[in-house]
């Protein structure tokens, strides 16, 4: 039987990015579908109904959501190239920093992007306290995953561009050579590796995105009280 | 292997601690169990889980794991000969498994919480709509993943059976202090009969807390909460 893998993404998702990552990675044949989120597919809406959000796989017909549940699936479907490793133990520790970096990391640096004045300033420096902690597990280790790419790798992989669009239009750097040197180093090591160097969507197009997404924060922290 | 070479620190109120455990019955592993008093945190706490500083956390030949679910697959791999398999041993229905696993954390539990959180009546009317939406589309996973069978596992419990049954404490609590049904024979049926089963299971009776007893441990909880003692 011929193997229908198809995946639906957007073009700036940090989500989709990882299932897109992960599929190449293994050297997957796959389609993909960049949505318009404001005119959702027929297919995307049939295929999670629950949340209705990318990414979404669908392999021969079955959808499987959720980026991070997608990403096991992949490893486990395809044996090839392996992003967890073999011992219980290490699994749970590369389960443990993908689901730090989506719980605590994405929503520090979120709410760093989007807050204004003194609250952006304490957002911020709880931000680089989250951060610190990925500092510190990078310690000895080229990748999350150890030697090569892990899961933790593609779980935290937005960073490596994303955290210069945010930078870029809040006007304040997040990660700074000196404080995050290990984290630093990742981030530019991950960003130019095979594959994923040629799937970061355009840096001009998502600074332009992230800019309009902010607007309305700035306009109403601006409103008098 | 010792029982000393497994610990678990755990607070007996904690769904979540709950997960831990039942798996840990299910392969059957001898560990020690540690009760944690949440006002003041031990040490093996802290430096077992510098992070979060949360329980559960197993502690395996001095090595912790942090985090209920991943906590429960370690437990599944790290003792795979011993036992039924906990997670589904098709990708597809481990993928669905996750999936659930996952809607129940960020979905059920919040609006559970926020049924008793005392936020006014619109809010708690909103939050039960929302907690009875979620449970009816567990229901179609629940028909769908038992395929007829008693368990979301099939004929033993499993991976989402623990991750949502060890909520069901706290459910009948909600229901009983708020004098609602929440888990109803009408709506979702074969839920309904699934929690009688799950919560009588061999695994799981003797780590699922007393209704009357986590109700007491409620009220109290509540009153720390609007004094502004408890985070």
């Amino acid at each position: 039987m011929a193997e229908e893998v198809k995946l639906l993404k957007t073009w700036s998702s940090p989500f989709g990015l990882r299932a897109f990552w992960i599929l190449k990675l293994k050297g997957v044949q796959f389609d993909f579908i960049d949505e318009d989120l404001s005119n959702k597919s027929p297919l995307l809406l049939q295929s999670n109904p629950v949340y209705k959000k990318v990414p979404v796989l669908i392999h021969n017909g079955k959808p499987i959501s959720e980026s991070l549940v997608i990403l096991e699936y992949v490893d486990e479907t395809w044996k090839q190239n392996p992003l967890l490793p073999e011992d219980p133990y290490e699994r749970a520790r590369a389960r443990f920093w993908a689901k730090f970096g989506d719980d605590k990391v994405l929503a520090s640096i979120w709410n760093a992007f989007i807050k204004q004045g003194k609250e952006q300033e304490e957002a911020i420096g709880l931000a680089i306290e989250t951060l610190k902690f990925l500092e510190e597990e990078l310690k000895g280790k080229r990748f999350f995953g150890g030697e090569k790419i892990g899961l933790p790798d593609l779980a935290l992989g937005w960073l490596a561009n994303l955290i210069g669009v945010f930078e870029e239009v809040i006007g304040v750097k997040l990660i700074e050579k000196e404080r995050f040197p290990l984290l630093s180093a990742w981030m530019q090591e991950f960003a130019e590796a095979p594959v994923i160097k040629e799937s970061w969507p355009p840096h001009e197009k998502l600074v332009t995105k992230f800019r309009a997404i902010r607007e309305p924060y700035v306009a109403a922290a601006a409103q008098p009280k | 292997m010792a029982k000393s070479d497994v610990k678990v620190l755990g607070a007996w109120p904690s769904p979540f601690v709950m997960r831990a455990r039942i798996a840990l019955k299910i392969k059957s592993v001898e560990y020690e169990y540690l009760e944690e008093n949440l006002g003041s945190k031990s040490e093996l706490l802290l430096k077992s889980n510098p992070v979060h500083k949360k329980i559960p956390v197993l502690i395996h030949n001095d090595k912790p794991v942090c985090e209920s679910l991943i906590i429960v697959e370690y437990v599944d791999e790290a003792w795979s000969s011993s036992g039924p398999s906990i997670i589904p041993s098709d990708p597809y229905d481990r993928a669905v498994a996750r999936f659930w696993a996952a809607y129940v954390d960020e979905k059920l539990f919040p609006a559970l919480k926020s049924i008793g959180s005392g936020d006014g009546a619109e809010a708690k009317k909103a939050a039960i709509e929302q907690l009875i939406e979620g449970l009816v589309l567990l229901e179609d996973a629940f028909v769908k993943c038992s395929k007829g069978k008693p368990f979301f596992g099939g004929s033993q419990i499993g991976f989402l059976d623990i991750a949502f049954g060890c909520y069901l404490g706290w459910v009948r609590v909600t229901e009983k202090m708020n004098e609602v049904k929440l888990l109803d024979e009408v709506k979702t049926p074969g839920l309904f009969k699934w929690a009688e089963r799950f919560c009588a299971d061999a695994a799981v009776k003797d780590v699922m807390p007393e209704t009357d007893k986590l109700a007491e441990f409620a009220k109290v909880l509540a009153k720390l909460r609007a004094s502004g003692k408890w985070n």
